[in-house]
């Protein structure tokens, strides 16, 4: 079988950066080429912004890992060019079963809602979605972006001097300096940078160990998601059935906290688990296993002077709801526009303070809903496992119970409430779901859809309402986008963004969320609204 | 004000509490721990309305016993 994971995708060259005489300086340094370091550096080269990704490794990542990638990150993949591979390989899935015991309680369908170009979710093995990143920076490359991959360079010291970041990295050559004007770490949940900045990391540490295998079978298995609880086949504990492209299986099966982890990682041990949950009949071949516990937690501060942290360096939660990878995602779309607007000295560099308010809000939506449904899935106490299974039982006959069911929510995008950046709601009877700090959902168009005519500009979106085409403030160019209810065949377009509004201004940042709305056009308003979203102004 | 109510309202109350002892009646400790845990959610889903959730959870937090 010929795995991506066992071939470099992006082998060790000598950079001449290695023989400078004086450590050459760039734009920006993202350190780990995992989604979060590669869709970091996507974004930023196709905006013009010179980026070197620096990995420890060759190759993508061992294993699948990541496995659901929600609506929104594959929004913000359209944004950098790939969402579509994405889509086309991944497995899409809408029912769900949930089981206890020895029995089916309940089936449910996610029913995804319509008008959205992407689906709710789709499954694709992180492997595939390092791959695909790695193609379109390939892509890029030959456009000219000024964009750098270097496999087998290992950051061994990141200091912050201040007005720059200096770095001591290993290769095979050995060791050279480099300097950056802006530091990205995206180097994962055990992050060398953190650790060599002397960085905080607190939060929860869960005391149970998962086995995850992949498993390779011809199963007449539906594309669904089967949970169960307290099956016969793992008793007390929880187990996960997923389908992934390439007939591959992911199986989660909890263990439990006293385990000798690497006895159960051996095939003669796991096997014989996954035979008692397919059935001793159904062939199949082991892909991969891990066994892994977890945590939820976040740094205080995701942004240290020029260092800046995203994804699992960042924050950590726990698998259930797939918010890793997802979350990660949406912090790199958040950071990235506004990195951008500072180096090109149009935004103080307080805008990027946003960036900390903004994706840590979202960081404790996330570990606050990984947490309950951890809690859920594994009673800590013996009532709490009494009232899980009571919530089991009723959920069997009664549809009431089935909401307080928790085997993960899955990862919707976070609404910035509150954020500085946003101006207040000047938009009578407008949609909640669009208010300042929301991301924009998106909506039919006769020629396509709305996001994709958003793309990663400020956008002034006018529905039923007049303003210029295009206005600038302090360099920052704001293009409009005029839509009209004339057309809105679906009716979307007035659902989500007018509601009881006649007709409706919005000011829309680069990464799509909303920075301001009111009913029409007030140039002075929109210039202030415009400065607010980019720092330049406090908040009113 | 409390939006949960405290004063008497089940309609012949003797009645009730009876009902309660006999559907535990041939129940192990087991069984009636986890019927008690059905009874509270269908109870509390037909409330539905949080504060009053809120409150029936401090006003039972509140009433517990010397032990």
């Amino acid at each position: 079988m010929n795995k991506i994971f066992e071939v470099p995708l992006y082998p060790y060259e000598r950079s001449d950066d290695q023989v400078a005489t004086r450590p050459a300086r760039h734009k920006v340094i993202v350190i780990g080429a995992g989604p979060i370091g590669l869709a970091a550096a996507i974004d930023l080269a196709q905006q013009g912004v010179e980026v070197v990704v620096l990995d420890d490794n060759d190759k993508v990542s061992f294993g699948s890992r990541a496995i659901c990638f929600a609506k929104r990150p594959l929004e913000i993949l359209d944004r950098l060019g790939c969402g579509q591979e994405m889509v086309d390989k991944g497995v899409e899935w809408d029912v769900g079963k949930v089981f206890f015991d020895d029995r089916q309680v309940y089936e449910f369908n996610l029913l995804p809602e319509e008008g959205h170009e992407r689906p709710a979710f789709i499954n694709l093995q992180q492997y595939y979605f390092e791959k695909f990143l790695v193609d379109r920076a390939r892509e890029l490359q030959a456009e000219g972006a000024p964009l750098d991959i270097r496999g087998r360079n290992k950051v061994l010291s990141v200091t912050d001097h201040g007005d720059y970041v200096g770095l001591l990295v290993d290769t095979p050559d050995g060791e050279y300096r480099l300097e950056a004007d802006w530091l990205i770490a995206c180097d994962g949940a055990g992050s060398p940078t953190r650790a060599m900045l002397g960085l905080d990391f607190v939060g929860r540490v869960f005391e149970d160990n998962f086995l995850i295998a992949d498993v390779i079978m011809e199963a007449d298995f539906p594309t669904e998601r089967w949970f169960w609880f307290d099956p016969p086949f793992n008793r007390g504990q929880s187990a996960l059935l997923h389908k992934q492209p390439d007939g591959v299986w992911r199986i989660d099966l909890q263990l439990g906290w006293d385990i000798d982890r690497e006895e159960e990682k051996k095939p003669e041990n796991v096997i014989p688990r996954l035979k008692a949950m397919l059935g001793e009949d159904v062939k199949f071949d082991l892909e991969w296993v891990s066994i892994y516990t977890f945590q939820c937690r976040r740094m205080e501060k995701f942004r240290h002077g020029r260092v800046i942290f995203a994804g699992d360096s960042a924050h950590q939660v726990s698998p259930f709801g797939a918010r890793g990878a997802n979350s990660g995602l949406q912090d790199t779309d958040n950071l990235t526009w506004k990195l951008k607007l500072v180096i090109d000295g149009l935004a103080p560099d307080t805008l990027l303070d946003s960036y900390d308010v903004e994706r840590i809000l979202g960081a404790d939506e996330n570990i606050l809903n990984s947490s309950r449904s951890t809690d859920f899935i594994t009673p800590k106490s013996e009532m709490s496992r009494i009232l899980r299974d009571a919530v089991l039982d009723l959920s069997e006959h009664y549809d009431f119970a089935r909401p307080l069911v928790n085997s993960g929510r899955l990862s919707v995008p976070c609404t910035y409430d509150g954020s500085p950046l946003n101006s207040a709601d000047a938009l009578t009877g407008g949609p909640e779901r669009t208010r300042p700090g929301a991301p924009c959902p998106d909506v039919p168009l006769d020629d396509g859809f709305l996001l994709r005519a958003l793309g990663d500009r400020f956008t002034l979106l006018t529905i039923d309402c007049d303003a210029p085409e295009e206005i600038e403030e302090g360099g920052v160019t704001v293009t409009r986008l005029a839509l009209t209810t004339a057309n809105d065949r679906s009716g979307l377009l007035k659902e989500r963004y007018l509601g009881d509004a006649p007709s409706a201004v919005y000011l829309i940042r680069p990464d799509q969320h909303v920075a301001a709305r009111r009913t029409e056009f007030n140039e002075p308003l929109l210039r202030a609204a415009l400065r607010r979203a980019t720092a330049q102004e406090a908040t009113q | 004000m409390t939006a949960l109510t405290l004063t008497p309202n089940i309609e012949i109350a003797d009645d009730f509490y009876a009902d309660l002892l006999a559907a535990h009646e041939t129940l192990s400790k087991d069984e009636s721990d986890a019927f008690n845990a059905r009874l509270l959610l269908i109870l509390a889903n037909h409330i539905g309305d949080r504060v009053v959730l809120s409150e029936a959870l401090s006003a039972a937090a509140k009433a517990a016993g010397p032990r």
